[in-house]
C-alpha cells in the first residue's frame, strides 16, 4: 500500500519534472528576473552568501510549487476557489482574534512554521472574485459590483486592520483588476473612482497614527530625521547619485556604509538604482513589463472566463508591486511594506508570487485549442 | 431584445473574450503608462537632480544618532526619591565589526570577567539584533573594569564602553510590589513597540507602576546629527535635538507607613492596604514577603531567579492585588448594610444564637463560633461578637440575588481600578458565577446562600478588594478607584494632581443604615461583651480617634472531625485560617481605611488587628499630630489611659442615632 503510494508519488514527480507544462517565454523571463534578484541582494546584504543561498533556496522552492501547480487544471482550482477564500478568510479572523502586538499581529503559529494568511488572500482573492464572475452575465451591473466589492471589502479590512497597509492594498487590487478585466463599464468606474475620491478625508479619520505620520513624512522627509524621513531622505540620494550608468556592482556607498535602512528587504530597490543607474532601472522595467504583458497574453489565450480574469489580475497585480515599491523607494508614494518583486529579500511573498505564475502555466496549458 | 437577453442570463462567451481582450489591451496601456511615470520619476531623480545628489552622496558623513530620554522619577507624597536613576558604564559591542566572536569574547574575558548569564544575555540578543547595531554584553562595568578595558582597547575594534543610566530603587523590597521594575527590552517587545520612541532605549517598564505609567514616564527621544569617518566613528556633532524626559511621578503612599506595615507583619506572608476613603488615594500597600527590584533591573541571574521562584513563600506573588482569599467575617458589616438597605432587617431586629443554624427544613447544621451560641443579638451585637447565626439567616432572608448585587456594588468579585497593573479579580459568589464555573451542578443552593452570608464558600477577595470596599464604606458610600499615583510632574514643574472623580454617586440609601454599622464596628474595638472579638486585644487602647473595625478568621478547610474544637494551639489555628483585619478612622469622619490580611494567622482580631493599628499609628504621627484644626474631635480618649473602655458604644451620642431600648447591652443575655 505505502509502496504503491510511493511510486505513484514518484511517477507524478518524474512527470512535472520531465515534461513540464510550462509557458517558456514566462518561464525565462522569471528565471533572469530571480537572476537580477540574487545578484542585487549579493551587493546590498554586503556579499552575505548565506542571505542569498537563503533567497535562492525560496526560489527552487518557488520553481518547485510552478510545476506542481501547472499540473493542478484551472476547473479544479474553480471547484476549490469559495473553500480556499472562505478558509483564509477564516484564517485571517483568527489572526485578528489571537494575534497582538504591531507585527506579531500578521502571523499565524503552525507550531512548525510561521506563515501569514494575508498572503493566501493575495491569489484566493482574485480566484474568489473570477469564481463568482465567472458564470455571472458580464459585463457586471451593480448588484454584481457590489457582491465583489464585499468579497474584496472584508479580507482587506481585517488585513488593513492588523495593521498591513501594503498588503491590504495588494489584496485589494487583485480582486478589483478582476472586476476590470470583466468589462465593468468605464462610467461605473469613473463613478466610483470619484465616490472613492469622496471617501479620502473618511479614511485619513480612520488611519494609524504612524500611517499618517507616513504620509505627512513623505510629504515632508526632514520632519522626521530618525524614522521613515531618513529612510526617504537617503533612498532619493541613493537613486540620484546613480546617475545614469550607475555606480557600477557592489559600488554603492549609500547601502555600503549604512546609511540605507532595510537595504535588503523594502529598500533593495535603492542599491539597484545606485549601482545600475537609470539604464538598469529601465531595463528592469521592461523585463516587468514584458512578464506583465505575457500574464495578460496567456490571459486572453485561456479557455473560460474564470481562468482569463484570474491569469489577467495576476499579472496587473504584479504590477502594483512594481508601481508601489518603486514609488515608495523613489519618494513618490508612501512608505508601505510592498516587496519588490523577486528583488527584495523575504520568504513569503516570493514564494506567494511564484505560486501565482503557476496558476497561470496551469491557465496555459489548458489554454483554447485553436481550430 | 436587450431585456429579454438580460432576463434568460444568456451568456454570450465569444462577446465576452472579446471585451476581455479589449480590457487586457486598455489595462495593459495603463500599466505603460504607469511604468513611464515611475521611468520619470527616476530621470527626474537620476538625470535632472544627479548632480545635486550625487553630491549628497559623497558629502554623506552625517549620521542621526538615537539619544534616549531620562525616564521619569518616582517619589512618594513628601517627594522621597523610590525610584532613582543612576549614571552607570556597559560594555557594548558591534557584531558587524568583529571577525570571529567566540575567540574575541575568550579574549575579553581575560581583561573584564564575563559570567554565563552575561554571556547568555548576550548571545539571545545577539540574535535579535542587526549586525550594525551594538549589543551590550556587561552592564554595570566597575571603575577596574574600565580601566583595564580601557588600556586594552586596541585590541578589541568593535567594543566599546558607553555610559548609560541605570534604574535603582533605593527602598529596594520595600516597593517592590508596588512600583514594580525595569528590565531590558526583548524581541516581544521589540515588535509591539514604536521602534521610533524607544531608539536607544534599552530598557522597559515589566511590572508595577513602572509598566502602567510606562508611557508618561518614558519621555520622548532625541537625536544628534554626527558627523562621521568612513569607519563609522564620531568626528564632529553637528546639531543636537535634546530628548524629552519622562515626567515624574508622586505616590500618595508615604514610605514612612510603608514601611511601618511591612515591619507590622514581621516577615509573616500576607498584606496590607490602605486608602483614603476621601479620595481613594492609597496610603499603603505591601505584600509581605517581598524581593529586591534591583535584581530584575539589568536581567536577574538564574540562581538568583531560581531562588525567589521556589521559595514556599512566593516572594515574587503581589498579595495585595493577586492574592484572594475568602474574606471570613469581614464582609459581615456589608451584609448587614445590605440588609438595612434593602430594607429586610431594622438594627434592633433580632435574632437568637444558639452554636447551630438550621435551614428549615434541612438537617445540616452550620456553626457559630461559639460552641453553644451567645443568645439573643441584634445587629451591633452581631457585628461586634461577629455572630454567624445572624448572618446566615439575614443570607438567607435576602437571597443569594441581592448578596450578590449589593456586595458587587462595593466592588467585589471585580478588580478595583486600581493603577497597579496585574489585580485579581476574586470570586463573588452568585448564580451566574456557579453557572458558569460549575457545569456539572449550576443549581444553586440555600445552603451556598448561607455560607456566603459569613464570607466563606466561593467568595475569594483579594487585600485590595476589600480596603477598597471598606474605603468605599468608610467614605459615606461614594466610589473612588483606588489611585497609587497622587500627581505627575514634569522635570523642574511643580506636581500636577491627576483627577480621580467618584466613580458615582453615594451607595448608601440612608446615612442612618450607615451610622448603625458604623457603631457595629466600632464595638468591635471597644465592646466589652465577654463574646466580643476584639475583647482582651484592646485594638483601640492609646488611639486619640475612634476606631471602626472587623475581623475575619477564614477557615481554609472545613471541619471534618471534632478535633477543631479540642485543639486550641496557635500554630495548628494558624495552620487552618487566615486571619483578616478591617479598620477605618477616625469613625465619625474616616479618612484611612486599611485591610490587612495574614496568610497563616490564628485569628483575625489578635493577629491581623495589631497591624492594622499600627499602620493607623505611624499614619497618624505623619499626620503631624492628633487632632488637625479641620478635624475637632469630638471625645479623645486620653493616650496616657490604659484601662479598658467603660462602656459601648462610646462615640459621640449627637452623631449617632439615639440608641433605643435594645441597645447593644440590652440584647446581652
Amino acid at each position: 500500500m505505502i509502496d504503491t503510494v510511493r511510486t505513484r508519488f514518484y511517477r507524478f514527480l518524474r512527470r512535472i519534472l520531465t515534461r513540464p507544462r510550462i509557458d517558456l517565454p514566462l518561464a525565462f523571463a522569471l528565471c533572469v528576473l530571480c537572476g537580477v534578484g540574487l545578484v542585487t541582494l549579493y551587493s546590498a546584504g554586503d556579499s552575505n552568501v548565506a542571505l542569498v543561498g537563503g533567497q535562492a533556496a525560496r526560489f527552487v522552492l518557488g520553481g518547485l510549487l510552478i510545476l506542481l501547480m501547472s499540473r493542478i487544471p484551472p476547473s479544479t482550482l474553480r471547484n476549490w476557489t469559495p473553500w480556499l477564500y472562505a478558509g483564509s478568510t477564516v484564517l485571517l479572523v483568527i489572526v485578528a482574534v489571537l494575534g497582538e502586538g504591531r507585527g506579531a499581529g500578521r502571523w499565524l503559529n503552525l507550531g512548525i512554521m510561521r506563515f501569514q494568511p494575508s498572503e493566501l488572500m493575495k491569489l484566493t482573492m482574485p480566484m474568489m472574485v473570477a469564481w463568482y464572475l465567472h458564470p455571472r452575465q458580464l459585463p457586471p451591473r451593480w448588484k454584481d459590483i457590489a457582491v465583489v466589492g464585499v468579497l474584496i471589502a472584508i479580507p482587506a479590512g481585517l488585513i488593513a486592520k492588523q495593521p498591513d497597509l501594503g498588503t491590504a492594498l495588494l489584496v485589494s487590487a487583485a480582486g478589483a483588476f478582476a472586476l476590470f478585466l470583466s468589462g465593468m463599464a468605464w462610467w461605473r468606474i469613473g463613478l466610483l473612482l470619484a465616490a472613492a475620491g469622496g471617501m479620502v478625508p473618511i479614511a485619513w479619520h480612520f488611519m494609524h497614527q504612524y500611517q499618517r505620520d507616513r504620509i505627512l513624512t513623505m510629504i515632508n522627509p526632514e520632519s522626521d530625521p530618525l524614522g521613515n524621513g531618513w529612510h526617504i531622505i537617503q533612498s532619493q540620494i541613493a537613486v540620484g547619485s546613480g546617475g545614469v550608468f550607475g555606480k557600477g556592482f557592489e559600488q554603492g556607498t549609500q547601502s555600503r556604509l549604512d546609511f540605507l535602512p532595510e537595504h535588503t528587504t523594502d529598500f533593495i530597490f535603492a542599491v539597484f538604482s545606485e549601482e545600475f543607474g537609470l539604464i538598469g532601472v529601465c531595463a528592469i522595467l521592461v523585463l516587468y513589463a514584458f512578464i506583465i504583458g505575457r500574464c495578460l497574453w496567456i490571459a486572453m489565450e485561456a479557455r473560460d472566463t474564470y481562468s482569463r480574469l484570474l491569469a489577467g489580475a495576476i499579472g496587473m497585480s504584479f504590477f502594483v508591486y512594481v508601481f508601489v515599491n518603486g514609488g515608495m523607494v523613489s519618494g513618490l508614494l508612501p512608505v508601505v511594506g510592498v516587496p519588490m518583486p523577486m528583488v527584495s529579500y523575504g520568504g513569503t511573498s516570493a514564494v506567494t508570487l511564484l505560486v501565482g505564475f503557476g496558476v497561470l502555466m496551469s491557465i496555459h496549458a489548458n489554454r483554447k485549442v485553436h481550430d | 431584445m436587450a431585456k429579454l437577453i438580460h432576463r434568460r442570463a444568456f451568456k454570450d462567451t465569444r462577446g465576452e473574450a472579446e471585451m476581455f481582450r479589449r480590457r487586457a489591451f486598455a489595462g495593459f496601456a495603463l500599466i505603460l503608462l504607469g511604468l513611464g511615470a515611475l521611468v520619470g520619476r527616476y530621470v527626474f531623480l537620476q538625470v535632472l537632480h544627479h548632480d545635486e545628489f550625487a553630491l549628497r552622496s559623497i558629502n554623506n558623513s552625517v549620521k542621526p544618532r538615537a539619544l534616549p530620554p531620562a525616564r521619569g522619577l518616582i517619589y512618594d507624597r513628601n517627594g522621597v526619591l523610590l525610584a532613582d536613576n543612576v549614571p552607570a558604564f556597559r560594555l557594548e559591542v558591534v557584531p558587524e565589526q568583529i571577525k570571529n566572536m567566540n575567540a574575541m569574547l575568550v579574549e575579553l574575558g581575560k581583561v573584564i570577567p564575563l559570567d554565563q548569564d552575561d554571556l547568555d544575555a548576550f548571545h539571545k540578543e545577539l540574535k535579535q539584533t542587526r549586525r550594525f547595531d551594538s549589543v551590550p554584553l556587561k552592564m554595570r562595568l566597575t571603575e577596574d573594569d574600565i580601566a583595564r578595558f580601557a588600556v586594552n582597547r586596541w585590541r578589541f575594534p568593535g567594543v566599546d564602553v558607553v555610559p548609560y543610566l541605570i534604574r535603582q530603587y533605593p527602598f529596594g523590597p520595600l516597593f517592590a510590589h508596588v512600583i514594580g521594575y525595569v528590565s531590558r527590552i526583548d524581541a516581544d517587545d521589540l515588535d509591539r513597540l514604536d521602534p521610533d520612541l524607544y531608539k536607544g532605549t534599552t530598557h522597559i517598564g515589566r511590572i508595577g507602576l513602572e509598566r502602567s505609567y510606562e508611557d508618561i514616564l518614558h519621555g520622548k527621544p532625541g537625536y544628534e546629527l554626527d558627523e562621521v569617518s568612513a569607519d563609522g566613528r564620531i568626528q564632529r556633532v553637528l546639531k543636537i535635538i535634546p530628548p524629552v524626559p519622562g515626567k515624574n511621578l508622586y505616590l500618595s503612599i508615604d514610605v514612612r507607613v510603608q514601611k511601618a506595615a511591612q515591619d507590622a507583619f514581621e516577615g509573616r506572608p500576607g498584606a496590607a492596604v490602605a486608602i483614603d476613603p476621601r479620595n481613594g488615594q492609597v496610603l499603603a500597600m505591601v505584600s509581605v514577603p517581598t524581593f529586591d527590584p534591583n535584581l530584575f533591573v539589568n536581567g536577574i541571574s538564574s540562581a538568583d531567579y531560581k531562588a525567589l521562584n521556589t521559595d514556599p513563600n512566593k516572594p515574587l506573588l503581589s498579595r495585595a492585588l493577586r492574592g484572594a482569599y475568602p474574606p471570613g467575617s469581614t464582609v459581615k458589616p456589608f451584609m448587614a448594610l445590605a440588609g438595612l438597605e434593602y430594607g429586610v432587617r431594622t438594627p434592633q431586629d433580632s435574632v437568637v444564637s444558639t452554636g447551630v443554624f438550621y435551614i428549615p427544613g434541612q438537617s445540616r447544621g452550620y456553626r457559630d463560633d461559639q460552641r453553644y451560641g451567645v443568645g439573643v443579638v441584634n445587629l451591633y451585637r452581631a457585628i461586634e461578637d461577629s455572630v454567624n447565626t445572624y448572618f446566615y439567616k439575614l443570607a438567607l432572608d435576602l437571597g443569594i440575588d441581592r448578596v450578590s448585587a449589593f456586595m458587587g456594588s462595593y466592588g467585589f468579585g471585580k478588580p478595583s481600578g486600581v493603577d497597579v497593573p496585574g489585580e485579581l479579580s476574586g470570586v463573588l459568589p452568585s448564580r451566574e458565577w456557579k453557572a458558569r464555573h460549575s457545569p456539572k451542578a449550576p443549581a444553586w443552593y440555600p445552603g451556598e446562600t448561607v455560607i456566603t452570608g459569613i464570607g466563606q464558600g466561593y467568595w475569594e477577595v483579594t487585600p485590595l478588594q476589600l480596603a477598597h470596599a471598606l474605603a468605599t464604606f468608610a467614605g459615606r458610600g461614594v466610589p473612588y478607584a483606588p489611585r497609587v499615583v497622587m500627581s505627575t510632574a514634569d522635570v523642574g514643574a511643580a506636581p500636577a494632581p491627576l483627577a480621580n472623580p467618584p466613580a458615582g454617586p453615594s451607595l448608601i440609601k440612608n446615612m442612618k443604615d450607615w451610622q448603625a454599622v458604623n457603631d457595629g464596628m466600632q464595638l468591635v474595638i471597644y465592646g466589652n461583651d465577654p463574646f466580643s472579638t476584639g475583647a482582651g486585644v484592646k485594638l483601640g487602647d492609646g488611639f486619640p480617634y475612634r476606631i471602626a473595625g472587623k475581623s475575619g478568621t477564614a477557615e481554609r478547610y472545613s471541619r471534618t472531625s471534632d478535633a477543631y474544637n479540642e485543639n486550641k494551639s496557635t500554630a495548628y489555628l494558624a495552620a487552618r485560617h487566615r486571619a483578616w483585619f478591617e479598620m477605618f478612622t477616625p469613625a465619625e469622619d474616616p479618612r484611612i481605611a486599611v485591610a490587612t490580611m495574614l496568610e497563616a494567622g490564628a485569628w483575625g482580631a489578635k493577629d491581623a488587628g495589631p497591624i492594622a493599628r499600627k499602620i493607623l499609628d505611624v499614619w497618624l504621627t505623619e499626620q503631624g499630630g492628633p487632632v488637625p484644626a479641620d478635624h475637632p474631635l469630638p471625645e479623645p480618649i486620653p493616650a496616657s489611659s490604659t484601662a479598658p473602655p467603660e462602656d459601648t458604644p462610646q462615640t459621640d451620642q449627637t452623631d449617632m442615632p439615639a440608641p433605643d431600648s435594645s441597645s447593644p447591652e440590652d440584647s446581652t443575655p
